[in-house]
């Protein structure tokens, strides 16, 4: 494939959670709403699952930016998982920005099952963003790529 | 008061009330410390000055899971580490006797070798001063000058969780603001800041010491020994490898980090590891309220509950610019 050094596309990973994030992202599907192809969805059980391990390792693998999206506070299947990842997603995001990762690759969302053109949205809004910052040099492990 | 302390041993040790006591013991240098466990026959080695900087709590994790009880000294700053390592039951308080001494502040030969203080044979301290022996005369100090970076914060007051008491309670006017150079870092570039961590934290060279002594990190199964974690116990292969064992085990001990300091104290390569903390700590205390690991045996840490109208990420990551 010939690679088109002006336009950088980045890789965005994208965590959501199975009752409303991912329910959303399905939405936006069926309602044929445009989102960039470089967001690779990961479905993950409540926002709550995702360790802090994940987002460090999706940008070890090459993501130039880590969104995770969940249900509305209060609206968490589980009740109260969102509530602690909003606290540990803070502190992790605020940890990954004092070392000097652009607090612009890190986001964190509620998204409803409802809410297909929010989703759409945000994924178009994410992409711009990361594009505008370029290629994550930073956390990345070089020797998986190849 | 090391004489008071050797006294005070031998008593419990012979009335039985005690079965051993955990304190400090010079090796073939005055300010080579470690920590130790003692009954009657050697108590007289128990040692205790400016060069006795071991946290001993972390010790009773192992020595409670043995038969009798164990007297066990705390300094203010190991007494906060002592109640939170109660808090998450990894001790049986029974077999543990805690005996509050006070502090004036610890020296770390390091430092004093970075001054050109060499050949120590000996050190006498004082609240104000410290004199250190030498085979080259003595030297006096300020304290201020010599103290190390973890004790200028110190209040010098004991978490209030003790059986017992000995001497006085030394309580001080801290040194420093703890977090100004968090702060300092807060205020640069994320292009500084990652240039300062990456000058930093490629000195690493995996030895997992500041994990092996952290009284908060405790885990019988610890996520740096499972081969299949990608960051296992080995020398760093790259430098996001670096970054990533750094960010967890800071991360794993959020909330629960009592800022005893160990972790820099202990680091070979004298990597800043408690600034990381010191970081988490400042983003607890302005999201969720001031916080203390370890003052308190009942209160929940931050991040095992939460308020329904807590901040989002996005107003408070990059706050700092
Ligand atoms: S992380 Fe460092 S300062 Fe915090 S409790 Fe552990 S050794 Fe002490
Ligand atoms: S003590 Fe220092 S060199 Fe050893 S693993 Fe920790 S940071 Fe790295
Ligand atoms: S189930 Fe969606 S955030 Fe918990």
């Amino acid at each position: 494939m010939q690679v088109n050094e002006e336009k950088f596309e980045p890789t965005i990973v994208a965590f959501c959670c199975n009752w409303c994030s991912y329910a959303g992202a399905d939405l936006s599907g069926t309602n044929r709403l445009q989102y960039p192809a470089n967001v690779k969805i990961i479905r993950v059980p409540c926002s709550c699952r995702v360790n802090p391990m994940f987002i460090l390792r999706a940008f070890q693998r090459g993501a130039d930016g880590v969104i995770l999206c969940g249900c509305h506070p209060g609206d968490c299947h589980y009740t109260t998982g969102n509530y602690f990842t909003r606290r540990r997603m803070t502190l992790l995001f605020s940890m990954l920005e004092f070392l000097g990762i652009e607090k612009e690759r890190t986001r964190l969302e509620w998204v409803s099952a409802a809410e297909g053109a929010k989703f759409a949205a945000t994924m178009n809004d994410f992409v711009a963003t990361v594009t505008k910052l370029g290629k994550n040099r930073r956390l990345e492990d070089l020797r998986c790529k190849k | 008061m090391q004489k008071m302390m050797q006294d005070r041993a031998r008593e419990l040790l012979s009335s039985g009330k005690v079965d051993r006591v955990l304190g400090w013991i010079e090796g073939d240098f005055v300010y080579d410390v470690t920590p130790h466990v003692f009954r009657e026959n050697d108590i007289d080695q128990l040692i205790y000055h400016s060069f006795a900087s071991q946290n001993l709590s972390k010790y009773l994790v192992g020595e409670t899971k043995k038969d009798g009880v164990i007297a066990v000294f705390l300094r203010p700053c190991d007494s906060y580490s002592f109640v939170q390592l109660l808090k998450e039951h990894r001790f049986d308080r029974e077999k543990v006797y805690a005996i509050a001494i006070p502090c004036l502040g610890k020296v770390d030969a390091e430092d004093l070798r970075a001054m050109g203080i060499r050949g120590i044979t000996g050190v006498t301290d004082g609240k104000e001063r410290i004199i250190l022996h030498t085979l080259y005369g003595d030297v006096e100090k300020e304290k201020s000058e010599v103290i190390a970076e973890r004790c200028r914060k110190c209040r010098g007051v004991h978490a209030p969780y003790f059986d017992e008491r000995l001497g006085e309670e030394l309580t001080k006017e801290p040194l420093t603001d703890r977090f100004e150079m968090v702060e300092k870092l807060e205020k640069m570039t994320a292009e500084e800041r990652f240039a300062f961590w990456q000058d930093e934290l490629s000195r690493c060279i995996r030895c997992n010491a500041c994990r092996n002594v952290c009284p908060a990190c405790t885990c019988e199964k610890c996520v740096f020994d499972n081969a299949a974690s990608g960051i296992e116990n080995k020398a760093p292969a790259s430098s996001f490898e670096e970054q990533n064992f750094h960010i967890i085990r800071a991360f794993h001990v959020a909330g629960r980090c009592t800022d005893c300091g160990q972790c820099s104290r202990v680091c070979p390569q004298g990597i800043p590891l408690h600034l990381l903390n010191r970081k988490f700590i400042k983003d607890i205390n302005s999201c969720y309220g001031e916080y203390r690991a370890g003052a308190d045996l009942e209160e929940k840490a931050p991040l095992n509950r939460f308020d329904v109208d807590d901040c989002e990420p996005g107003d408070v990551v990059g706050k700092g610019e």
